[in-house]
């Protein structure tokens, strides 16, 4: 068969995984962007002793492979099967896709954690400060003032942690779940043509080269007030000025 | 009991960084329509002081009274830390570095205290940012972001920004310290026409014109202490401490 008959041919297959590669990566991130702004903020601000568990939870999590935690969810979970059940966890357990999403989501929120913690330390103090001195409570100055400053310095380094996780999501097809890499392979095994791994590499560039155009026109958005021309306008104004 | 007409008082601020006690126990006091110049050499702790009237630096001891909102201050700690935010909503501050919200255009930082901390309605709150800003004379360049515009154009809209919470008294830091030498007078002329309509202005400052000219009362801080305090005609002309006189002939 040549490679457009394997894509012809076998298609849906490589669909379905698409969508189960999108659903691992963007839940994983999701999940994970919803919990690292409050880590973030504990390693700012908490004491050396209260950040203790979180920094160590971190380091587990950058410093092992994401493999190995994904092999210690979903086989980990066997083995403590009966506490699961007793506890009625066992039935998410049970699904390998669950475990995947878990350790993805687990190892993001480490990374998203670090990222967002560089991002809230270069807000600019006096900002903080001014918000402070009209009254603003510390709540709504996080809101107002320190989280929209934090994600546009930390957006493009987010971006690239996303990109690294949907690659990485590849790894959820080694326990059965039946992603664009899982879809390949059963293809691959049926077929023995290498050219659907191919097929494969081209979807994962195309989700890539899609997704960095949508972050950057996110990234443009979050940015406006830096790029706002300065020269042209207000020196048009003030020639306005003067004649006035 | 404090007078109804004295807005603000300050009483026997002490202020420590680890060892070193930067204030040594200082007392002010603002009636309505006061404007007083707070003067000294750096390190003489005028700017400390004034941090600490609205608490963005803690005292170490002493008491704050705004408007008959009482703070105690005993070891470091305010004794009813809830009020601080609502004292810090009636006394407005104007930074040396202007420290304007970058992310939002001069008209949405003017409205931001009124909408965030005052709950006023959106329509409300801009048209009074735009009232202000058109008194600083900033009419043309509501929408465009701090980074557009110039230092002297940056404080104005701080300036309006303050005024925006309709506050008892402003605060400012050594509002002009931060800017060209050429855009200081504008500054300068915002803060005249408020001192004239009867604002209540703390100013700490290096403009000796100003002090003279427009403030009411002259404090000058030495080593962390009042070493004079005065009208400005009387101390200018007739400086009592060898402190105060040494300072004016290195800065006049």
């Amino acid at each position: 068969m040549n490679p457009v008959e394997i894509l012809i041919q076998y298609w849906p297959r490589l669909f379905d995984g698409l969508l189960m590669t999108l659903q691992l990566t963007v839940l994983g991130a999701l999940i994970a962007a919803l919990v690292s702004p409050g880590f973030a903020l504990i390693r700012v601000h908490a004491s050396p002793m209260a950040q203790a568990p979180l920094r160590l939870y971190v380091s587990f999590m950058r410093g092992t492979p994401i493999l190995a935690q994904l092999f210690l969810i979903f086989y980990g979970s066997g083995q403590f099967r009966p506490f699961l059940q007793d506890w009625g966890l066992w039935s998410f357990f049970r699904d390998p896709f669950n475990c995947a999403l878990l350790a993805f989501a687990l190892n993001s929120t480490a990374y998203q954690t670090e990222i967002l913690r560089g991002g809230i330390m270069g807000v600019p103090r006096g900002e903080i400060e001014a918000a402070k001195a009209i009254g603003m409570s510390r709540i709504k100055s996080l809101y107002r003032v320190v989280f929209p400053h934090a994600y546009r310095i930390a957006w493009p380094a987010l971006g690239n942690e996303v990109i690294l996780l949907m690659k990485a999501s590849a790894l959820a097809s080694v326990v059965t779940v039946f992603d664009v890499m899982g879809r390949t392979r059963q293809v691959f095994s049926k077929t023995f043509d290498f050219s659907v791994y191919l097929w494969a590499a081209l979807i994962y560039l195309c989700i890539t080269a899609i997704f960095v155009l949508l972050w950057r026109q996110a990234e443009r958005r979050l940015s406006r007030h830096i790029y706002a021309p300065y020269k042209a306008q207000s020196t048009a104004q003030s020639l306005k000025e003067t004649r006035a | 009991m404090t007078q109804p007409d004295i807005i603000l008082k300050a009483e026997d601020i002490h202020k420590s960084f680890g060892h070193v006690e930067v204030l040594k126990g200082i007392s002010l006091e603002a009636k309505n329509h006061d404007v007083i110049s707070i003067l000294g050499s750096s390190g003489s702790g005028k700017s400390t002081f004034l941090r600490c009237l609205n608490f963005l630096e803690t005292p170490t001891s002493g008491k704050v009274t705004v408007h008959g909102e009482e703070i105690l201050v005993k070891n470091g700690k305010p004794q009813n830390v809830r009020h601080i935010e609502e004292i810090r909503a009636r006394l407005g501050m104007v930074f040396q570095q202007f420290n304007l919200w970058t992310h939002r255009t001069a008209l949405e930082n003017v409205m931001e205290g009124p909408i965030q901390v005052k709950r006023e309605s959106k329509a409300e709150a801009r048209d009074r940012a735009e009232a202000l800003l058109n008194r600083v004379g900033l009419a043309e360049r509501m929408q465009m972001y701090p980074s557009q515009l110039s230092g002297g154009q940056q404080q104005r809209v701080a300036i309006a920004r303050a005024l925006a919470m309709e506050p008892d008294a402003i605060l400012f830091d050594e509002p002009t310290s931060a800017l060209d030498p050429e855009l200081v007078g504008e500054v300068l002329k915002v803060m005249q026409d408020l001192a004239a309509e009867g604002r209540t202005m703390i100013v700490v400052t290096h403009e000796m014109g100003f002090a003279r000219e427009v403030s009411s009362e002259v404090v000058f801080l030495h080593e962390g202490r009042v070493a004079e305090q005065g009208p400005p005609d009387e101390m200018f002309t007739n400086p009592k401490t060898d402190e105060f006189r040494r300072f004016i002939a290195k800065v006049m």
